[in-house]
């Protein structure tokens, strides 16, 4: 029961990120990686990690699907939705040849633990994040916290010469 | 190396055909009564507006105008459904069905009373709905997107905006109200408020709670990203017939649904006197329609804000108001300061920003005057001047 949906969940994930650098109008790419991003949120689920799954489902099933929309519409690309620029794609493919083989790496060297098939309580998560994990917790929030400020930045000065 | 993911196993994902078949009557039972829930709030409504606005509201059909909706929905669902031949088809098909599924979901988890819900999430229920109401967000910018209409595409930016941004003091203020019942179960955060409810504990969060869940589900003082008088209707501008209807209902549900997420994280929930057992359902419904109450009232009473004074709102008044609530409440958890400490430094942040909001919405007013009685100085200065020369 468990591998069947575990293929299926993986099945239309992948259908999903193949959806989004194959078509040609980028709504439909942002459509895409949204299925892509709920069937992760569903392999969480058989996964038992309930939190991660509604996580998922939060953050990028909601908020940056519709802040991506949301910019893509910005861009005016509702009266031209068939362009697409294509020419950095080597440039795409050794990233992501890249961001594989340190996942892949990452996985055999690490000791796949066995954890149980059981849900972890919320507050053992709340407490691993501000005790044990609480620097990396703090990076990467301050990681946002740049990523606003340049965008901030970005904006006023196309302003001051506009 | 063991290359398997633990997966849950089996004998946790069967479920039997009995459950099944519980579960699939359960959620044939909740749609069921949610409609005829929806077909009571708009006749609820239209009397009330009426009433507010010194007329009758519907009374033709049925006693008093109670067939009113019935008619309404048949004439909707009778409508042609015009599809604009521009639009991207499959997305303006979709966009209605995000909205009303993920408005349907969120009741999956929304007791009623102890026994009246399909299913308790024991760890996660508040978060559950939560992360599912956001979905729904998606459906109006991919309507507004997908008819291929200007207004459309405005509607659904605002509607991206106003909602991501009322979004954040929503989730703060449940997370101090999850702190104060450390639980994000329902159940557990009803039977919290046994003694206090948490109106009392935290009456700054039911008022952040109450206003940005309007936004949230765009009622009228926030129906931007709708505004007839403006954009014409927003994503649903390109919707008739059915398709609109179903948009129409998701909205009511989703009003409904902060009625009851107010009552139920703030008011008690189900709790109240003479009444046990699931008669306490009763006291549920009361405390929701109340709620409701209020809510039409609103709607009738306040103007439309403006896209930018909206925004403003959220950014500068909300968001700040929901974190203090959270900083507030983990003070009074961390030192373990008794229940009126909390009531008091709650009440003290309501009390500084209405002081906030009165002067910004009485400077304009004061400026004018001020601006005023210099002229008039000025005036007689110069005529003094004059009066001076003129011998």
């Amino acid at each position: 029961m468990s591998w069947v949906l575990f293929i299926l969940l993986a099945v239309v994930t992948l259908v999903g990120g193949v959806g989004v650098v194959a078509t040609r109008n980028v709504v439909h790419a942002a459509l895409s990686l949204l299925v892509s991003l709920l069937a992760v949120a569903g392999i969480y689920l058989i996964l038992f990690a309930e939190f991660l799954a509604l996580v998922q489902v939060l953050i990028y099933g909601g908020a940056i699907i519709i802040v991506l929309l949301f910019a893509i519409m910005l861009t005016r690309s509702s009266e031209y939705p068939r362009i697409s620029d294509n020419r950095q794609w080597p440039i795409g493919l050794v990233a992501a040849v890249g961001l594989l083989a340190v996942l892949a790496a990452s996985f055999w060297i690490s000791q796949h633990q066995s954890a149980g098939p059981e849900s972890p309580a919320l507050g053992n998560l709340a407490n691993s994040l501000f005790t044990r994990w609480a620097i990396p917790f703090e990076v990467a929030s301050l990681v946002l916290l740049v990523a606003l400020i340049g965008a901030i930045i970005i904006a006023r000065t196309g302003e001051d010469e506009g | 190396m063991n290359f398997q993911p633990d997966l849950a196993p089996p004998q946790l994902l069967a479920i039997s055909a009995l459950d099944f078949v519980w579960i699939v009557v359960g959620l044939l039972v909740m749609f069921t009564f949610l409609s005829v829930m929806v077909l009571v709030q708009v006749w609820l409504e239209r009397k009330v507006l009426g009433r507010l606005q010194r007329r009758l509201g519907p009374t033709r059909t049925g006693p008093m105008g109670l067939m009113q909706p019935v008619a309404d929905a048949v004439k909707l669902i009778l409508k042609e459904d015009i599809i604009p031949a521009e639009s991207e088809k499959a997305i303006f098909w979709i966009a209605p069905v995000i909205v009303v599924v993920s408005a349907f979901m969120i009741w999956v988890t929304i007791p009623g009373s102890p026994d009246a819900v399909i299913q308790n999430l024991e760890s996660l229920g508040l978060f559950y709905i939560i992360a599912f109401a956001v979905v729904g967000i998606l459906g109006l910018v991919l309507a507004g997107w997908g008819s291929a209409n200007k207004y459309g595409t405005l509607g659904g930016l605002r509607a991206a905006a106003q909602l991501i941004s009322y979004e954040i003091p929503v989730i703060m203020v449940v997370i101090a109200v999850a702190m104060l019942a450390q639980s994000m179960n329902m159940k557990e955060i009803v039977a919290q408020q046994s003694p206090y409810p948490y109106v009392l504990l935290q009456p700054l969060g039911l008022v952040v709670f109450f206003i940005a869940g309007l936004a949230e589900v765009g009622r009228t003082p926030f129906d931007i990203y709708l505004a007839e008088s403006e954009i014409v209707g927003g994503p649903f501008v390109e919707y008739s017939g059915a398709h609109w209807s179903v948009f129409f209902l998701a909205e009511y549900l989703n009003t409904f649904a902060i009625a009851a997420l107010t009552v139920l994280l703030f008011f008690g929930g189900w709790s109240g006197p003479f009444l046990s057992g699931n008669w306490d359902i009763i006291w549920f419904f009361a405390k929701v329609y109340a709620v409701i109450l209020v809510i039409f009232w609103i709607r009738g009473t306040f103007p439309r804000l403006r896209i930018d004074q909206l925004m403003a709102f959220a950014w500068k008044v909300m968001v700040p108001l929901s974190f203090y609530t959270i900083v507030i409440t983990g003070i009074y958890m961390f030192y373990n300061w008794p229940p009126w400490t909390l009531t008091l430094m709650s009440v003290a942040g309501l009390v500084v920003v209405a002081y906030i909001i009165y002067r910004r919405l009485t400077g304009p007013a004061n400026r004018v005057a001020e601006i005023r009685a210099r002229q008039e100085e000025q005036r007689t200065a110069r005529q003094r001047g004059r009066e001076a020369v003129a011998p």
